[in-house]
C-alpha cells in the first residue's frame, strides 16, 4: 500500500511538462519542421538505429524520443493524449488498454498479419521471452537451473549463499513486471512457490531489466527472475558474465508494440514511422541489422491480443494480486 | 380478306409476368424473412457469450473481512474475442458505488436473481450491446448488492450480419432466377396445346372444314367444341348453298337450251332487220347465261373434288393431245391455229379431270381473246418443272388488273365483247393449288397473254 502511494503522489506532483524522463534524445538534421514526439519504455539505445534509419527516408521531420516505465508511461498519455504522437511499450495489456479505451488511431492501410495486431490500430513488432539471468561465476560448480523448477531446488539448497542475491521485478512499479508475473500465474502454480521461496530469500526489487542487469554483471546479485532475455542479450561485453536461460516449460513471451495516437498532429509522419518500425521487424532478415528481436515468424505467441489481456488490469484483480505477492514476496 | 382482330394482352405474358411477379415477392419476402431470423440469432450469440462473462465475474465474488473481492477468471473477457477484435466496456457496482471498470458505462438494473438484461447503448462514441446482472452478497456486516455489467461493441455482429445479409441475397436472387426459368418454361408448356391447335387449323386448306380430331387439354375443350360446331355449320351451309348453286344451274340451263332454239328458229323467219338484230341479242344473252351455269357446275364440281383429289399418273402431253383434238373444231370455226409445241412425255401425278378442265379452261380463254388468222401455242415441258403454258397473238391482259384476273367473277376490263363468266381463270387456279402447284399470268413482250400453269 505505501509503494502504491509513494507511485501516485509521485505522478501527481510531477506537472507534464516538467516530466523528468528516464532519458530524452532529440534526432534532428537542424532543419526539420516537424517533430514527431514518441513516448517509449524501450532504452534510447534500442531505437536510436531504426529512428535513424526512419529519418533517412523522411523529409522535414524530426523524432523527440521520450523514455520512461510503462506504468508511467501509460498514466502520462492518459492525461494528454495530444502531447504524443507514436506510443511505444512492452506492456501490452497497457498498450492493448490504451486501444480498447479509444486512444489508438486505426490505421487502415498498413499491412500485418492479423495476430500480430489489433483493430488495425496496435502493432506487435518484436517476440522477447522473459528469461531467467544468472551471473556465471555464481553459479560455478553448481548445475544450472534450466526450468523453474529447477531454480526452486537450487534456491532451497543454498539459502545462505542466496539470501538478498536474487532480484526480480517489483510488480508493483513495473508494468511489464506485473505483465510478466500476472501471465507466469495464470499458467502455472510453480510461480506462487517460486515467488515465496524468493522472498523467503530477501529479494531484491526492481524497476527495470537494465538495472537488473547491471546487478548481475556487478555480481551484485547471482540470479533473476522474469528478466527480459533481449535486453541480457543486447549487451555483448558481458556474455561471458551471465547467461540467459529461457525457461524449458512455457516461457513467458512478450510482444512489444507500438500505436499512434488518436489524437496526433502529425498522422501521416506517425503512420510512416510505425509502418517502417514493423516493416523492419516483421522481416527477421531486416531486424538482425537493428537490437530490437524481430516479431517471432513463426507465428501466434501464447499471449495474443485480445481483451483478455485487460483481465489483470481490473482494479480488484490486480489489489488481490498484489495482496497475494505482497504476503509471497515481502515476508 | 382477314379481319382485324382486337388484342387485348397476352395470356402468356399475363402468365410469365404473374409467375415472376410472385417469384419476386417471395424472393423479397424470403430475404427479409431469414434476415430478421438470422439477426435474432446473431444477437443472441452475443447476448449469450455477455451473459456468460458477466455471470463468471458475479460468481468469483466474494466476501472476505466485509470487502468484497472479485478474482474472476481471464476467461471472463478471453471469451469477448472476437475476429472482428471487437471493444469491451464492463463496470462493476457494488449498490451505487463503482467497484471497478467504466464508470462512464450506462447502467441498466437488472433484478436481483433474474439472469442478465440487455440493452444497448452508447459509449464512446460507438454502439454497444451490453448485458447486466445482479447478485445479493451477504457477509459479516455487509449486504450489498453487486451488479456487473459487460458490454461490446458491434463489429462482428454487423460483419456477421452483412455476410449473412449477402449470402441470402444471393441465395434469393438464385431462386428468382430459377423461378424465372421455370415460369418461361411452365407458360411455354401451358400455352403450346394452343399454338398447335393454332398451327392445325392454319395448315389446313381453304376446302377443310372437319373437326379438329387430336387430343386436346380438358381446358381448351370447350373452345374446341365451339370451333368444331362451327365448322360444321359453315360445312353445311357451304354444301348446302353449292348444292343449290349446281340444282339451279342445271335447272336454268335445259330451259335455256329450249328457248335458245326456239331464238334460232324464230331468227330464221324473221325478216325484218330490227327483229332480227333483237332476236340475235336474245341469242347471245342466251349464250352467256347457259355457259356461266355450265361453269358455276364445272366450279361446283371442282370445289367438291378438290377436297378429295383423284391422284392418278398422267402424262401431260397425252392430256394436252386429246384437248388440242377436242378444241380444233372451234378453233377452225374462228380461224385460228392450235399449235401443240411438246416434248415426248411429261409425267405428272394428279386428278385427270381437274386437269382437263383446268387447261380446258385455259385454252377455250385463248381461243376466245385471239384475233382471227392467228395462233395459239401450247407447250408442254418437263423442265424446270412440269408445266403447261399457252400463248395467244391477242391483246393481252390488261396491265393493272393482272393480279386480281383469277379472282372470281372478274373480269378483264378488254372483254366486255366476249361471253365469259369470270370464273376460268378461278377454276385453273383452284386445280393448280390443289396440285400444290401455280398459276402465273403475264403479257408477252411482242403481245399476247401467256399464261403457265405448273406443278
Amino acid at each position: 500500500m505505501r509503494y502504491i502511494f509513494v507511485l501516485i503522489s509521485a505522478l501527481w506532483a510531477q506537472p507534464i511538462l516538467a516530466q523528468k524522463w528516464e532519458d530524452q534524445r532529440l534526432f534532428t538534421d537542424g532543419v526539420a519542421s516537424h517533430t514527431l514526439r514518441i513516448l517509449s519504455n524501450t532504452d534510447t539505445k534500442f531505437f536510436a538505429p531504426i529512428i535513424e534509419n526512419f529519418l533517412s527516408t523522411q523529409q522535414s521531420v524530426s523524432v523527440d524520443y521520450l523514455v520512461t516505465s510503462s506504468a508511467e508511461l501509460y498514466d502520462i498519455f492518459r492525461t494528454s493524449p495530444e502531447k504524443f504522437d507514436v506510443v511505444i511499450s512492452s506492456a501490452m495489456d497497457l498498450q492493448f488498454k490504451l486501444t480498447n479505451d479509444g486512444y489508438a488511431l486505426a490505421l487502415g492501410d498498413l499491412r500485418h498479419p492479423k495476430w500480430a495486431q489489433w483493430r488495425q490500430s496496435l502493432f506487435a513488432f518484436s517476440t522477447e521471452p522473459a528469461a531467467i539471468v544468472i551471473n556465471r561465476a555464481a553459479f560455478k560448480g553448481t548445475p544450472i537451473p534450466r526450468s523453474r523448477q529447477d531454480l526452486i531446488e537450487v534456491l532451497r539448497a543454498h539459502p545462505k549463499f542466496f539470501h538478498g542475491r536474487v532480484g526480480t521485478y517489483d510488480v508493483r512499479q513495473s508494468g511489464l513486471g506485473y505483465f510478466f508475473a500476472t501471465q507466469d500465474a495464470r499458467v502455472s502454480e510453480t510461480y506462487w512457490r517460486l515467488t515465496e521461496v524468493i522472498g523467503s530469500l530477501d529479494a531484491r526489487l526492481y524497476c527495470c531489466s537494465g538495472d537488473m542487469i547491471d546487478d548481475l554483471v556487478s555480481g551484485k546479485i547471482a540470479v533473476a527472475y522474469n528478466v527480459l532475455g533481449s535486453y541480457a542479450a543486447a549487451q555483448e561485453n558481458v556474455q561471458s558474465l551471465i547467461e540467459v536461460i529461457l525457461p524449458s516449460n512455457f516461457p513467458t513471451t512478450m510482444m512489444r508494440s507500438a500505436f499512434v495516437s488518436r489524437k496526433t498532429n502529425l498522422p501521416d509522419a506517425a503512420q510512416a514511422f510505425v509502418q517502417h518500425l514493423v516493416n523492419i521487424q516483421a522481416d527477421s532478415a531486416k531486424a538482425e541489422n537493428f537490437p530490437l528481436p524481430p516479431l517471432d515468424p513463426n507465428g501466434k505467441p501464447a499471449i495474443s491480443l485480445g481483451p483478455a489481456l485487460m483481465t489483470y488490469l481490473d482494479r480488484l484483480k490486480r489489489q488481490t494480486f498484489i495482496q497475494e505477492w505482497e504476503r509471497a514476496i515481502i515476508q | 380478306m382477314v379481319e382485324v382482330v382486337q388484342v387485348s394482352g397476352s395470356l402468356r405474358n399475363r402468365l410469365t409476368a404473374t409467375l415472376i411477379g410472385g417469384a419476386a415477392l417471395l424472393a423479397v419476402l424470403m430475404y427479409f424473412t431469414v434476415r430478421t431470423y438470422a439477426i435474432q440469432i446473431a444477437q443472441q450469440g452475443q447476448d449469450n457469450i455477455l451473459n456468460a462473462s458477466v455471470t463468471s465475474i458475479l460468481d468469483a465474488a466474494n466476501v472476505s473481512n466485509g470487502i468484497i473481492e472479485i478474482d474472476f477468471p481471464y476467461a471472463s473477457f478471453s471469451m469477448l474475442d472476437t475476429a472482428s477484435q471487437d471493444r469491451i466496456f464492463y463496470a462493476i457496482y457494488q449498490d451505487d458505488n463503482l467497484l471497478s471498470g467504466y464508470g462512464g458505462l450506462a447502467r441498466i438494473s437488472p433484478q436481483v436473481g433474474m439472469g442478465s438484461a440487455y440493452g444497448n447503448t452508447t459509449f464512446q462514441g460507438t454502439s454497444v450491446r451490453l448485458a447486466s446482472a445482479s447478485r445479493m452478497l451477504v457477509g459479516e456486516n455487509l449486504r450489498a448488492r453487486l451488479t456487473v455489467t459487460v458490454s461490446q461493441t458491434l463489429d462482428g455482429l454487423s460483419g456477421t450480419l452483412n455476410r449473412i445479409g449477402r449470402n441470402v441475397a444471393i441465395f434469393g436472387a438464385g431462386f428468382f432466377l430459377l423461378v424465372v426459368i421455370l415460369a418461361f418454361w411452365a407458360t411455354s408448356s401451358a400455352i403450346g396445346p394452343l399454338a398447335q391447335l393454332t398451327t392445325s387449323v392454319a395448315r389446313r386448306g381453304p376446302q377443310d372444314l372437319r373437326s379438329v380430331a387430336s387430343p386436346v387439354p380438358r381446358e381448351m375443350v370447350p373452345l374446341v367444341q365451339s370451333l368444331n360446331k362451327l365448322m360444321a355449320r359453315l360445312d353445311q351451309s357451304l354444301s348446302r348453298s353449292e348444292d343449290f348453286i349446281v340444282e339451279a344451274a342445271h335447272r336454268v340451263r335445259t330451259p335455256l337450251a329450249t328457248v335458245r332454239s326456239h331464238a334460232e328458229a324464230t331468227l330464221r323467219r324473221v325478216d325484218r332487220e330490227e327483229n332480227r338484230q333483237a332476236l340475235r341479242s336474245m341469242i347471245r344473252a342466251i349464250d352467256e347465261s347457259s355457259r356461266a351455269a355450265g361453269q358455276l357446275l364445272d366450279h361446283a364440281m371442282i370445289t367438291f373434288r378438290i377436297d378429295d383429289l383423284d391422284r392418278q399418273d398422267i402424262d401431260l402431253v397425252d392430256l394436252a393431245d386429246d384437248l388440242v383434238l377436242g378444241l380444233m373444231p372451234i378453233a377452225e370455226m374462228r380461224d385460228v391455229e392450235l399449235k401443240l409445241d411438246a416434248s415426248v412425255s411429261v409425267p405428272v401425278k394428279g386428278d385427270m379431270i381437274l386437269l382437263q378442265n383446268a387447261v380446258r379452261n385455259l385454252v377455250d380463254n385463248a381461243l376466245k381473246y385471239a384475233p382471227r388468222e392467228s395462233v395459239v401455242k401450247i407447250v408442254v415441258a418437263a423442265s424446270p418443272r412440269p408445266l403447261i403454258s399457252i400463248i395467244d397473238e391477242g391483246h393481252g391482259f390488261p396491265v393493272g388488273e393482272i393480279n386480281g384476273l383469277a379472282d372470281r367473277f372478274v373480269r378483264g376490263s378488254n372483254s366486255k365483247a366476249i361471253i365469259g363468266s369470270g370464273l376460268g381463270l378461278t377454276i385453273a387456279r383452284e386445280v393448280a393449288e390443289a396440285h400444290d402447284g401455280s398459276l402465273s399470268l403475264s403479257n408477252n413482250p411482242q403481245g399476247g397473254a401467256c399464261v403457265i400453269f405448273s406443278f
